[in-house]
């Protein structure tokens, strides 16, 4: 029992398919850790402790993809224990890196890493959550932007609608008083079709951005791609270009698909 | 009479490591009849789908193998498509990968010592707990994992899965007045680092030691991160290229990552213990004087003491930041460039938890024909298990709850990734 006269909303924090990188996010929030461990319960989150408090809980912090039978269950009990749920990361929300399974025989995949394949149980697709279960809010990113997350724990305990904007990198990045490296330097891009939450990091670094945040709102991918031919790049490149860590997001995967056909 | 008792101690969700994982251990008795260390982390089949991918794309897509350690993956491929390409680094570049793996390094062995490790030896369940009664050591540690991951975010973009590595070099070099904003928190990160390899030494440490075959990389002058040829204290001494052949992955029916042994079938260790064994001369002054200062002596065989050298390590590697930044001129280009051939290439780097051995073949077009990827913890994962075995036949006649406890301190002593190993762990002890 706390002593509070309020009972501090429990978070749990729980892992399919992925890297941990974007629950780390929540431990790279050094500045705010002890914070927000004093604001609310972290019931659940067995990567940083091994006291495992059983739910429900009201915030339930999801990461990574569902690839196995096992976890297509664990995420309906997952559900059934959270008051509120929250994907985060490209895994959680797109189906991940993992996803690039979904176009090949993976059977086949299995065959080539593992010596003895019966051992292995996979499905045959690596989806998102929300594939699953119905979800409260997905937040993007591979990794996602701690300081996104804190925002969106923040607006969730609070009730109100969280500050993270789905326009795109070149919105970032226009405000950060980059160059455009497509247009000036001929590079290719996604950041057009990319949602914000990195902070145009890619541009800054010289390069295109690839993706990381998954498709905005409205991305007109097929004028993107079609800059892409302009610039001398051919229908396989465009294909990997739309093949990364948000493949299996629609607006991608039509993108990815479309230029594989032609 | 009573029959002999059997008894199982199971953990279903190993706590306090990176990935998922469950251990098993039965006994009858007092005596270990089985160890299983599982891995059900799901297969995520890195090597199957990088096949058709342009060598270009691989920084970013191995990093992805893991959240807490992806320089290593990003470091051990580029070297790996340099050598196959026979490209040759700026000497600059070389000194800022260095500089790039110290701010890794930092960052992983802080959160390992202080919030995944620490915690087992003061009895408490988490960093956080822990800060209720230890507030400024665990405020020490979130400053001390911030400093290496200052490091990464400048170098990088973000401390997760940095954006800036290319293969040839990288797609923007830092100038030198940025890397000069960091000397100011390193040098407190060096004092830091010593204050923390003198609180964990005070440790109650289990007394424990195993016959180790310690394997890392050695270079003639250097404590190694990059470069350096494969070794062990029993005499291996191979160049990566060597590595397939002088050691093997084993499938087992329990886990979901590759168990490697040395041909021959050997178990053996990679690591910081490893590294600290076979490169203590290596190690700059201060490093060298807090280990001996603290007890530390080689060859160190106690696992449980990994968090000291974890510790020594921290000391290392914020001097060598500090000296990298010292020396450091910008390349005249960030990165060379880099026609693809129809080549192979191996590498392998130090990553925080060990030897990270990566293979790959290539096109003339510069596409992926196929790639091999052997994380720290598959080549730790039958050690863990033999540790484990003598281990628990050690501390057989203490409560099951204590047993189970100190299997987990155990298991941790190998800051296992199981998120990498799976491209790996939960504890049941059984007893009869």
């Amino acid at each position: 029992m706390s002593s509070n006269l309020r009972r501090r909303p429990r978070i749990g924090v729980f892992k399919f398919a992925s890297c941990d990188g974007c629950q780390l996010s929540l431990l790279d929030a050094e500045d705010e850790l002890l914070g927000v461990a004093g604001a609310v319960d972290i019931a659940y989150f067995p990567e940083a402790s091994s006291a495992m408090l059983k739910g429900p809980y009201d915030i339930g912090l999801v990461e990574g993809s569902i690839t196995t039978y096992h976890d297509a269950q664990r995420i309906q009990e997952v559900r059934r224990k959270c008051k509120t749920l929250i994907t985060i990361g490209a895994c959680a929300t797109a189906g991940g890196i993992q996803a690039l399974r979904n176009w090949k025989d993976v059977d086949e995949f299995i065959r080539v890493v593992y010596a003895t394949p019966k051992y292995i149980n996979t499905l045959k697709l690596s989806t998102p959550i929300a594939e699953h279960v119905p979800v409260d809010f997905e937040l993007r990113g591979c990794p996602i932007n701690k300081h996104q997350l804190i925002e969106l724990i923040t607006a969730t305990l609070a009730r109100r609608k969280p500050n993270v904007p789905t326009y795109s990198v070149c919105m970032e990045c226009k405000r950060k008083g980059n160059v455009c490296i497509a247009v000036a330097q001929g590079v290719s891009c996604l950041g057009p079709v990319t949602q914000a939450g990195c902070g145009a990091l890619c541009p800054s670094f010289d390069r295109g951005c690839y993706g990381c945040y998954g498709p905005m709102e409205s991305p007109n991918t097929a004028s993107l791609s079609n800059q892409f031919h302009i610039l001398g790049q051919d229908n396989a490149e465009i294909t990997r270009a739309f093949r990364n860590f948000n493949a299996w997001a629609w607006q991608f995967r039509k993108a990815s698909e479309e230029s594989e056909r032609t | 009479m009573s029959k002999q008792q059997t008894r199982t101690i199971k953990v279903e969700t190993l706590a306090r490591v990176e990935g998922e994982g469950a251990l098993y251990v039965k006994l009858k008795g007092n005596e270990v009849q089985e160890v299983k260390l599982k891995i059900y982390e799901p297969p995520r089949f890195f090597e199957a789908f990088l096949r058709g991918r342009h060598f270009s794309d691989l920084p970013d897509i191995v990093a992805r193998i893991c959240g807490i350690c992806p320089i290593a993956y990003q470091m051990s491929a580029v070297h790996a498509i340099e050598r196959a390409l026979g490209i040759a680094i700026d000497p600059s570049v070389r000194l800022l990968r260095r500089l790039f793996y110290c701010g890794e390094w930092i960052e992983s062995h802080t959160l390992h010592v202080y919030m995944l490790h620490a915690p087992d030896f003061l009895g408490y369940p988490d960093a956080i707990a822990m800060a209720r009664d230890h507030q400024s050591i665990v405020q020490q540690g979130l400053r001390l994992k911030k400093a290496g991951n200052r490091i990464v975010a400048l170098m990088g973009g973000r401390e997760i899965h940095p954006v800036s590595v290319a293969v040839g070099g990288f797609y923007k070099a830092p100038s030198k007045s940025a890397l000069k904003e960091l000397v100011d928190e390193l040098k407190w990160a060096l004092d830091a680092s010593l204050a923390t390899v003198r609180w964990v030494s005070g440790f109650d440490f289990p007394d424990f030691e195993q016959d180790y075959e310690f394997v890392s990389l050695s270079h003639p002058e250097e404590y190694p991160f990059n470069e350096g040829r494969i070794v062990s204290n029993r005499g291996l001494d191979i160049d990566a290229s060597e590595y397939e052949e002088n050691f093997t992955e084993q499938h087992v029916q329990h886990s979901n990552a590759l168990h490697s042994v040395l041909r021959g079938g050997d178990s053996y260790m990679v690591g910081p213990m490893a590294r600290f064994n076979l490169n203590f001369n290596k190690l700059p002054d201060e490093a060298r004087q807090a280990a001996r200062d603290c007890g530390l002596h080689v060859p160190c065989r106690n696992p449980f003491r990994t968090i000291a050298v974890r510790a020594i390590e921290l000391v290392f590697a914020c001097h060598e930041a500090l000296r990298v930044i010292h020396e450091y001129e910008p390349p005249l280009t960030p990165r060379a460039q880099t026609p693809a051939r129809a080549s192979t290439g191996q590498a392998a780097t130090e990553a925080p938890r060990g030897l990270l051995y990566h293979r790959y073949q290539i096109d003339q077009d510069g596409l992926i024909t196929s790639a091999k990827i052997v994380p720290p913890t598959s080549q730790n994962q039958n050690r863990i298990e033999e540790d484990l075995r003598h281990f628990v036949s050690q501390v057989a006649t203490r409560p099951t709850e204590e047993i189970t406890w100190k299997c987990e301190q155990a298991v941790r002593n190998y800051d296992p990734c199981i998120s990498c190993a799976t491209h790996f762990l939960r504890l049941h002890l059984e007893r009869d």
